[in-house]
């Protein structure tokens, strides 16, 4: 395969796994909205795609991934099920879940996504601590952890990136920074530079990258990763996007600037620019339509399947809580 | 037959089931140098400072990340130092430590050991004293146990470097010095309890160095004519209803006394618990001691206001049986 194969190929599968994941959220967000079949939150990530495809394209099905509420998009890279997915944000059974978890806990240890994660900033020291069993245990494995620019404020980043730095730890951070803290623009309150300038305050080298650029964000995420995998130690990679929806699927995000959200999709939308990539390569508009139309109706198909799957029986409820005094022993 | 002082107790099971085992490894600050109280004294030489790891003073990173090593097939042992300042690991403790397996449909185990030491010890005041295992058998998900004796602090260390749940393991903090002979071929399972000894007349019912205490009142108590059961739950969750009922079954009276305060202490659980399933079976007033619900205080006179005595247990005994 020549190079230029290689690159049209790369090329071709960010876009698919981009409007793979945009297809599933658009179908979540219908199942939320329309159907009333999805039962608690959803963030969705329309409009980010490009930071969850560019990043988790160098990442090795048994590498390491811990995610945020926002993550169905990290958890569709990292090769999970995507009716396992959907089912989980139904409440059903056979979802990744068992359908105890929902959006915001998804989990696919069998693709090495150790979770979603409904408390902010908790999945940095985990993460950290998921590199640092790697670690001692010899493996060549290596962990990317993803969370919103509203996550650094919290304390955990501070303990997590500096625990990472000071045991040399194989992760990639990635601050998927989509300029929003649920209703507040997170400038607001932060104080400094931001995620890069404090991950290079604790030792990590950081990387800026425009996270609306798949092709950008897959090419600096591959020379991290080569480095990490080389023993180079954690890294950060501060990917700039926007969150085109509300902070939720119900949220109207009407504390934005007027149009904001419109000008992004207009002029910025990581579909529509990756398309544009692959037109330059040469593909025809039909190549790529064909390529959103495979995407639509795998996820059309996956949110009816989902639908017509059964909840969990009810004895779930009092099982998988711990081995010892468990309540499904009655120890209640 | 080997002597053991307390610490000694839980270290030496450290040391030999990570000779055991190489997935288990300690992690926490200052314990190359034994940590503060000389639990991990030799380790790191012995293993290295791989496998005994000396940290950031970040309790929520040595949560997390102990956490993140367990998910990817570590057994680490956690060390908080004081169990005071485990509160600033909570949310890594309860909402993730304890929940993932449930949340995540299965998938994940947390096999821990997350040591906290309780209890008062002079003058440590209100940061460094406190007793908050009532707090962690609320918690589902979690395992907590506090061993009181060198046997059990030995036997039942090893017990939860096996489990493959997490341990909330409380060790009081007063009997570190306390020494006795320790058999190390005794296995312990967690959730059975000790009857330290046996009587015919109250159950006493307690866990922690007040356990140690009612094997005292007991002497005393038996000197004025009251044969007094003393029953050391050792694990408090799961705890050992059976044993408990047992006794009250053949007692037919019951006092409950711990360290901590007694209102919403786990004493009130150990109660109901009675009450519901063996109150046709008492033949006097219950009593539960605890701490008043205030504050450990510096100063020994008002630190003292917040102990459970030997008396007060033997005083509560004598009312159970209407004397
Ligand atoms: C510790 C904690 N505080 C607050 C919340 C409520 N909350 C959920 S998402 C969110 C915004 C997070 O912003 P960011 O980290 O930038 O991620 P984004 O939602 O933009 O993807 C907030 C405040 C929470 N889940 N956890």
């Amino acid at each position: 395969m020549t190079t230029a194969d290689h690159n049209t190929r790369r090329a071709r599968d960010l876009l698919a796994m981009m409007e793979r994941i945009r297809a599933f959220e658009e179908q979540a967000c219908l199942a939320a909205e329309r159907d009333k079949l999805v039962l608690g939150a959803i963030h969705p990530s329309i409009g980010q795609e490009a930071v969850a495809a560019g990043v988790m394209c160098n990442f090795n099905r048994d590498d390491i991934l811990l995610s945020t509420h926002r993550g169905h998009g990290h958890t569709l890279a990292k090769g999970a099920d995507p009716l396992a997915m959907m089912r989980e944000l139904l409440g059903r059974e056979g979802g990744c879940c068992g359908g105890k978890g929902g959006s915001m806990h998804i989990a696919d240890f069998g693709v090495g996504m150790l979770g979603a994660n409904g408390v902010v900033g908790a999945n940095i020291t985990i993460a950290a601590g998921a590199a640092h069993g790697l670690k001692l245990q010899g493996s060549d494995r290596i962990v990317v952890d993803i969370f919103g620019d509203g996550a650094i404020n919290r304390g955990p980043f501070l303990e997590g990136v500096n625990w990472a730095s000071v045991f040399d730890l194989p992760i990639l951070f990635v601050c998927e920074d989509n300029q929003y803290s649920a209703t507040t623009k997170t400038s607001s309150v932060t104080g400094g530079p931001g995620a890069a300038a404090r991950a290079e305050a604790l030792g990590l080298r950081a990387t800026t990258v425009d996270g609306n650029d798949a092709e950008a964000v897959a090419d600096v995420t591959a020379e991290i990763t080569a480095r990490i995998r080389a023993g180079g130690g954690p890294e950060m990679l501060h990917a700039i996007t926007y969150r085109r929806t509300g902070h939720t699927s119900f949220d109207p995000a009407g504390y934005r600037p007027e149009g904001e959200s419109e000008h992004e999709a207009k002029t910025n939308d990581p579909i529509t620019r990756q398309r544009a990539v692959l037109a330059g390569m040469g593909l025809s508009a039909d190549e790529l339509d064909a390529v959103h139309t495979a995407a639509q109706s795998e996820m059309v198909q996956v949110l009816a399947d989902a639908a017509a799957t059964p909840f969990p029986a009810d004895d779930m409820a009092l099982q998988d809580v711990q081995d010892i005094g468990s309540p499904a022993q009655g120890a209640y | 037959m080997v002597k053991m002082t307390f610490v000694e107790a839980s270290r030496e099971a450290l040391r030999e089931m990570m000779q055991a085992d190489e997935t288990v490894w300690c992690v926490g600050e200052d314990l190359g140098r034994g940590s503060v109280f000389g639990q991990y004294l030799g380790l790191q030489d012995e293993f290295g400072p791989d496998r005994v790891a000396d940290t950031p003073i970040s309790e929520a990173a040595i949560m997390g990340a102990a956490f993140g090593a367990a998910m990817v097939g570590t057994r680490p042992v956690v060390e908080m130092r004081f169990s005071d300042f485990a509160l600033c690991a909570t949310d890594e403790l309860v909402n993730q430590i304890a929940k993932a397996r449930f949340m995540f449909g299965g998938q994940s185990r947390a096999p821990m050991v997350i040591r906290k030491p309780i209890g008062l010890w002079r003058s440590s005041a209100a940061q460094h004293s406190q007793s908050l295992e009532s707090w962690y058998v609320h918690i589902p998900g979690l395992v907590v146990v506090c061993p009181a004796t060198p046997q059990d602090n030995y036997s039942m260390m090893k017990a939860a470097i096996r489990c493959d749940d997490p341990v909330v393991y409380l060790e009081h903090k007063n009997i570190w010095g306390m020494e006795g002979e320790v058999d190390t071929s005794l296995d312990i399972e967690l959730g059975n309890a000790a009857v330290r000894r046996l009587g015919a007349d109250v159950t006493l019912v307690s866990w922690s160095d007040t356990a140690n205490l009612c094997v005292q009142a007991a002497e005393k108590l038996a000197g004025q004519g009251v044969d007094a059961e003393v029953i050391d739950l050792r694990s408090l969750w799961p705890w050992d209803k059976e044993t408990v009922i047992a006794s009250v079954r053949k007692t037919g009276r019951l006092v409950v006394a711990h360290e901590s305060v007694a209102v919403g202490g786990f004493g009130a659980e150990v109660v109901a618990t009675v009450v519901e399933q063996a109150g046709d079976a008492l033949r006097g007033p219950v009593r539960r001691l605890g701490a008043p619900r205030s504050l450990v205080a510096y100063a020994p006179n008002l630190e003292d206001k917040m102990r459970v005595t030997e008396q007060m247990i033997v005083t509560a005994a004598k009312e159970t049986m209407g004397k």
